[in-house]
């Protein structure tokens, strides 16, 4: 099994006549993700890789539904930042329960609104600024691997979980520990951003769920409270499966921002050292250097 | 964030009803004193810079006359806050102070919603009263809960004849955030007065990059999270960035000088901002200090990464340029090999690179950078995602540790001498030359199986197989085609382009020293 994506899910996706969208459109079907269509506004006749355009994510949605038998699982939108928004809204109130937003660049107080939406209609959204979710072997979201053949070759299908705060480190991760012999069941990058959908502590109760997943592995940042929040679950004994993580970023000086927004220390909180500590109390075993991962993701799930 | 000065938080305040201190900004001695006089009474004094702590650290005074002023800001403007120096002063009105309060606006990323911090019995050292201070969640459009607010206004000690004021303050933060579009607002103290105000004494707001574009009249000029004012190098970096939206790139400087004890200063290129991040962390553990970071990441142009190369290079009393990112990367790396070989070639780099290239086309990338860098004095090595980031940090040590050469002198790019006197085509941010004189059958050849199909063989010599317009946004295949042609020893393909500034500076550092 694996978490949020597989490769029964339907997925359509928003802005798909566009550069990264059909690129990445091509991409997905390669790798094996049951996409059915998509929608670009004014789009709408058109056939991307293939499949489907329509005008709304409501049209899409329906077409799913008729010709797919079932709804539209998942949204993949590739449109640019300051649509994001607009677009996460409208798949939402269209109906469709995961919406996976690849732009970066989304200003926060959207994000924000986003997330208000997305709670009133009981759905829930990857990111902004995610690189996406791979379940090896079964189904890609977004652009995690590049091409389906590296994909292929880079991350095998298997037991453990792997959730990220950086694109790259997603793919790095998976690929190291799959050097070493560990398959995974689902990587999930949930986004660069300060304010995302699925955090740490979303994402590790479905590997939790989730009678394939044998332990998990994060790599952390500083910033934020996603790796704190994750250590109060399993000191509460909601998350019980062995956690191996890496946090970056010990090189940070308060108020300097490495790339990723959400990465900052502000206000002195969401340093290195809190959240290595933290998670390290609550049981999970935080390696030092990223390199020292695999060996210790072994020996995780030899324990277990 | 971008971050606002205190005095430019406050007006913004005073624009959404808030009382705030009469007062202003001054540059100068003068100015201030002018300021003080206009205002009649005492004064206080502060320095406008990114940091918390101002009274601490001798950059908030207080002055009597406008002589005092005077001499007081004069001293204030002579200050540095790390390495960067104060600029501006604010003089405003002292008030007669009742109480202090304390309310900020912080993005919970727990709650995904704006949260406000409210302490109602105010003081200066806000951190170590952390239990009196309420938390109060925001609802994403209306604010914090009314009734709430209220209730614990009420119970706080507050002269009631102010409640309502204080009310509205709070209710104020949240609408000035939200107008901005701010990751923090901080007002403290909010002080009651004794003739019966409530006035914001202290303002610290910063804005969200990616929003800045909605707000042209905060009048920002870098979006970017520093914890300094941009320096002249961080400036034109950015300006490329918005030059060129192919991927991105960050460069932000950290330090100008090694720490004591350490193995020496790095001049940092990571792609990816975890993958940066992790590499950083590797880099230190090796006792080097890190001069900046960089990031050139998300399939960014040939062009990007050789201008990013080009900037680093411009900081002077580097030891070594050590380029790594995630290491598994997306995208095909090849065009960053060819940005970066073509920069170390041209600034005839002589201390030592390690590159880690991992990721799609590795191999490639891997030969292209080893084989054309063969020549230069400096061993210049790439590698694979097979090579862990604590192996390459470690065969950095051992370079720069058997390295003779001297620290890093940014310097000129050398062009080749038929630049300015060849054929030349114009492309986006720069001209590709072609050395057309030298151009045998053989080597005519040789350019049009380089070129990507953008040149072809017209009367012996390579001309344009595009039009113009399809041809300016190809900079990174000219790139390869002037670095594969190098490879094979008919360097006749160059490719300029423009660092807007870069030369300037470069110029200003050599005459300065080299700024060690």
């Amino acid at each position: 099994m694996a978490v949020l994506i597989d490769e029964k899910k339907r997925v359509i996706v928003q802005g798909i006549t566009g550069r990264e969208g059909q690129a990445r459109t091509k991409l997905m079907l390669g790798y094996g993700t049951n996409v059915v269509g998509g929608c670009t506004p004014k789009k709408g006749g058109q056939e991307v890789e293939g499949l489907p355009v329509f005008d709304t994510v409501k049209e899409a949605e329906a077409f799913c539904r008729g010709k797919h038998g079932g709804p539209a699982d998942v949204s993949v939108v590739f449109v640019p930042a300051k649509l994001v928004k607009a677009a996460a809204i409208e798949a939402f109130e269209a109906g469709v329960k995961l919406v996976v937003l690849v732009p970066d660049r989304v200003p926060v107080w959207d994000a924000i609104q986003i997330a208000d939406v997305a709670k009133s209609h009981d759905a829930h959204f990857v990111g902004p600024n995610t690189l996406g979710i791979i379940s090896p072997g079964k189904a890609v979201l977004g652009m995690i691997g590049g091409r389906a053949e590296s994909a292929k070759a880079w991350f095998k299908p298997g037991k453990v979980g792997v959730i990220s705060r950086s694109g790259g480190m997603s793919s790095s991760t998976a690929y190291y520990l799959g050097k070493v012999g560990i398959g995974l069941s689902t990587i999930c990058h949930v986004g660069g951003d300060s304010v995302l959908g699925l955090r740490f502590p979303d994402v590790a109760l479905m590997f939790q769920d989730d009678p394939d997943t044998e332990a998990i592995v994060i790599f952390g940042e500083i910033g934020g409270s996603q790796e704190e929040d994750l250590a109060a679950l399993m000191k509460e004994g909601r998350v019980t499966k062995p956690v191996v993580a890496y946090i970056g970023g010990k090189a940070a000086k308060e108020g300097t921002r490495f790339s990723h927004a959400g990465a900052i220390i502000e206000g002195g909180k969401g340093t290195h050292d809190g959240k290595v500590k933290a998670l390290t109390e609550a049981g999970a075993t935080v390696v030092t250097s990223f390199g020292d991962l695999p060996e210790a993701a072994l020996k995780a799930i030899g324990s277990n | 964030m971008a971050r606002i000065h205190e005095y430019q938080a406050k007006a913004l305040l005073a624009k959404h009803g808030f009382q705030i201190p009469r007062g202003g900004p001054a540059s100068t001695p003068a100015e201030a004193a002018r300021i003080a006089e206009s205002l009649g009474g005492s004064v206080v004094i502060k320095i406008q810079a990114w940091t918390t702590g101002r009274k601490a650290m001798g950059g908030v005074v207080f002055a009597d006359t406008p002589q005092q002023v005077e001499d007081e800001a004069k001293r204030l403007l002579a200050m540095t806050v790390g390495n960067f120096p104060v600029t501006e002063v604010l003089v405003e009105e002292l008030v007669p102070i009742d109480q202090e309060l304390f309310v900020s606006l912080a993005l919970d990323d727990a709650a995904r919603a704006p949260m406000i911090l409210l302490s109602l019995v105010g003081g200066s050292g806000i951190e170590q009263r952390a239990g009196q201070v309420h938390r109060l969640a925001c609802d994403p459009k209306a604010g914090p809960d009314e009734a709430k607010l209220k209730a614990l206004i009420a119970a706080s000690e507050i002269n009631a004849k102010l409640h309502d004021q204080v009310a509205k303050s709070v209710q104020g933060v949240f609408e000035v955030a939200k107008t901005y579009e701010a990751r923090s607002l901080e007002i403290n103290p909010l002080v009651t007065t004794t003739d019966g105000r409530v006035i914001a004494a202290d303002c610290r707001m910063t804005i969200d990059d990616y929003a800045v574009f909605r707000h042209p009249e905060l009048g920002i000029e870098i979006a970017r999270e520093l914890d300094h004012p941009p320096t002249a190098l961080e400036r034109i970096a950015y300006e490329i960035e918005q030059a060129d939206h192919r991927g991105t790139f960050y460069f932000a400087q950290l330090n100008t000088k090694a720490a004591e004890g350490s193995k020496g200063l790095v001049g940092f290129h990571g792609a990816g901002g975890g993958g940066s991040m992790m590499s950083m962390d590797a880099i230190m553990s090796e006792g080097f200090t890190i001069a900046n970071f960089t990031d050139t990441s998300g399939n960014p142009s040939a062009a990007k990464v050789y201008r990013a190369a080009r900037i680093i290079l411009s900081q002077p009393g580097l030891v070594g340029y050590f380029g790594s990112g995630s290491g598994v990367a997306s995208q095909e790396q090849f065009w960053s090999a060819y940005g970066l070989t073509k920069a170390f070639l041209e600034l005839e780099l002589n201390i030592p690179a390690v590159i880690r290239l991992g990721g799609n086309s590795e191999d490639r990338a891997v030969e292209v950078l080893e084989d054309a860098c063969k020549d230069l004095p400096a061993k210049v090595e790439g590698y694979r995602k097979d090579d862990s980031p604590r192996m390459i940090s470690q065969r950095f040590a051992e370079l720069i540790a058997e390295s003779d050469a001297a620290l890093w002198q940014p310097r000129d790019p050398k062009l080749p001498a038929f630049v300015g006197t060849g054929t030349s085509i114009p492309i986006n941010g720069g001209k590709v030359w072609i050395d057309s004189a030298s151009c045998d059958t053989k080597t005519t050849q040789l350019v049009i199986e380089q070129s990507s199909g953008l040149l072809k063989d017209e009367g012996g010599v390579p001309v344009l197989a595009v039009s113009e317009e399809d041809a300016v946004g190809k900079d990174s295949e000219f790139i390869a085609c002037e670095i594969e042609l190098r490879r094979a020893g008919k360097p006749v393909v160059y490719v300029e382009l423009d660092v807007p500034g870069l030369d300037e500076l470069i110029g200003a550092v050599a005459t300065i020293g080299g700024g060690n």
